[in-house]
């Protein structure tokens, strides 16, 4: 039998389960890497020859260069493994979260001092706002 | 004999750390943030506990995908403050309290909680956060520190009533220890918050507050809720809230409330505080 998996009608939303732990183990691992200084030098220096030394897919190499977070999460990556990317490139929770909003960081900052996103609208995919 | 005197729930979130660290406390965006804990941070000097027992979680700091404990018990002399890409915080290290961890972790174990022992372990903003909040900045913590870690990161994570009932096995293996301390447990993480996706920056303020109305005398409510409607409600890291059950469990059934604190936000989450008093 298939495990439930209620949560698949939250809008914009990832749940780092089983199946995406176990797609994304290279990358995250990849991430934790990144949490000696050392490793953080040799990646900067080459990023691309840095993650051929990863048995990671194509797509997920690609999505670490580009630094697209959406992608990576949808290949299996976990935030907080994430978060030793923008911390390697000496950006914030925050500068992370406006880019997967798609809003500019100031705009992301104005909405969360004024209250943040509202979960009303946000609840289930496909619900009117 | 040693005794679970009280609880403390209260938020982790690492840039609380960064604004204390740098001497940022007093601005316009943190200080009705730290105005809130004033209260506390006067309340513990004067009640002295000997042992915090410190529900938190790793943020894929000590615990990388190559293991994944649900409940981990750290039971070593000592815990640094890790390195978490950034250098480590310019905190103390942690003293442990091995003697009481071992027995806990013999206790709990022996009534039906499987949990991981840890021997050796760096400790994140999860753990350090809170003690900063509650101690400021010494030079060295004036408590001894029993890090107690649950998976929150990778799904499914442990539910609100399995973090509840772990609390009360806590109180018993607690109660069974010889020695006469005075043992706080602090409930750490949440409140509503959401770091990834389109849908990041999540904030439910009515729902967090009816969790902090019913924390004192209603935790069978609580234990109920399901994991889908803490990341529907809160956010996907909302979840963290569970820990705080972990504290509510420990307390006994009936508690007083001391103080509460709710601000909106400290970087992307809601910032909850709540000091409980056990009475039983």
């Amino acid at each position: 039998m298939a495990l439930e998996k209620p949560y698949k009608d939250v809008p914009g939303t990832t749940i780092f389960d089983s199946d995406m732990a176990r797609k994304g183990y290279h990358l995250n691992q990849f991430c934790m890497s990144l949490m000696k200084a050392e490793n953080r030098e040799r990646f900067k220096a080459d990023e691309r020859a840095y993650l051929s030394e990863w048995p990671m897919s194509e797509d997920q190499r690609q999505a670490v260069l580009d630094r697209n977070y959406n992608a990576m999460l949808a290949l299996g990556g976990n935030i907080y493994f994430l978060a030793k990317i923008f911390s390697s490139d000496g950006k914030s929770f925050q500068y992370a979260a406006a880019l997967m909003t798609g809003m500019s960081e100031e705009d992301y900052k104005a909405m969360m001092v004024s209250g943040g996103r509202s979960p009303d609208g946000n609840r289930y995919i496909g619900e009117n706002k | 004999m040693a005794r679970i005197t009280a609880g403390i729930g209260a938020s982790h979130v690492p840039l609380i750390g960064r604004a204390i660290d740098t001497g940022d406390t007093l601005s316009d965006y943190w200080k009705p943030l730290f105005d809130g804990f004033n209260f506390t941070r006067k309340w513990i000097a004067e009640e002295k506990p000997d042992v915090i027992f410190l529900v938190y979680n790793d943020h894929a700091t000590a615990f990388s995908l190559d293991m994944v404990p649900t409940f981990a018990i750290g039971c070593a002399e000592t815990f640094e403050p890790a390195d978490e890409g950034f250098g480590a915080r310019p905190v103390p290290t942690v003293e442990g309290a091995p003697d009481l961890a071992w027995h806990v972790a013999q206790s709990v174990i022996q009534q039906d909680f499987d949990l991981t022992i840890v021997n050796k372990m760096d400790v994140d903003h999860g753990l350090t956060v809170p003690l900063s909040l509650m101690y400021g900045q010494p030079k060295k913590w004036p408590v001894k520190v029993i890090p107690f870690a649950v998976n929150v990161v990778v799904y499914p994570t442990p539910s609100g009533r399995r973090c509840y009932n772990l609390g009360k096995a806590i109180r018993n293996a607690v109660e069974s220890f010889d020695k006469d301390l005075n043992v706080q447990i602090w409930g750490t993480g949440g409140m509503s918050h959401q770091l990834q996706g389109p849908r990041a920056g999540l904030i439910n303020q009515e729902w967090d507050k009816r969790f902090l109305d019913r924390l004192a005398d209603k935790p069978e409510e609580l234990a109920d809720i399901a994991h889908i409607e803490y990341i529907r409600e809160t956010g996907s890291e909302g979840i963290e809230m569970v820990m705080w059950l972990v504290m509510r469990g420990a307390l006994g059934d009936k508690v007083t409330e001391l103080h509460r604190h709710y601000h909106v936000p400290a970087s992307n989450t809601a910032v909850g505080h709540i000091v409980l008093e056990s009475q039983s």
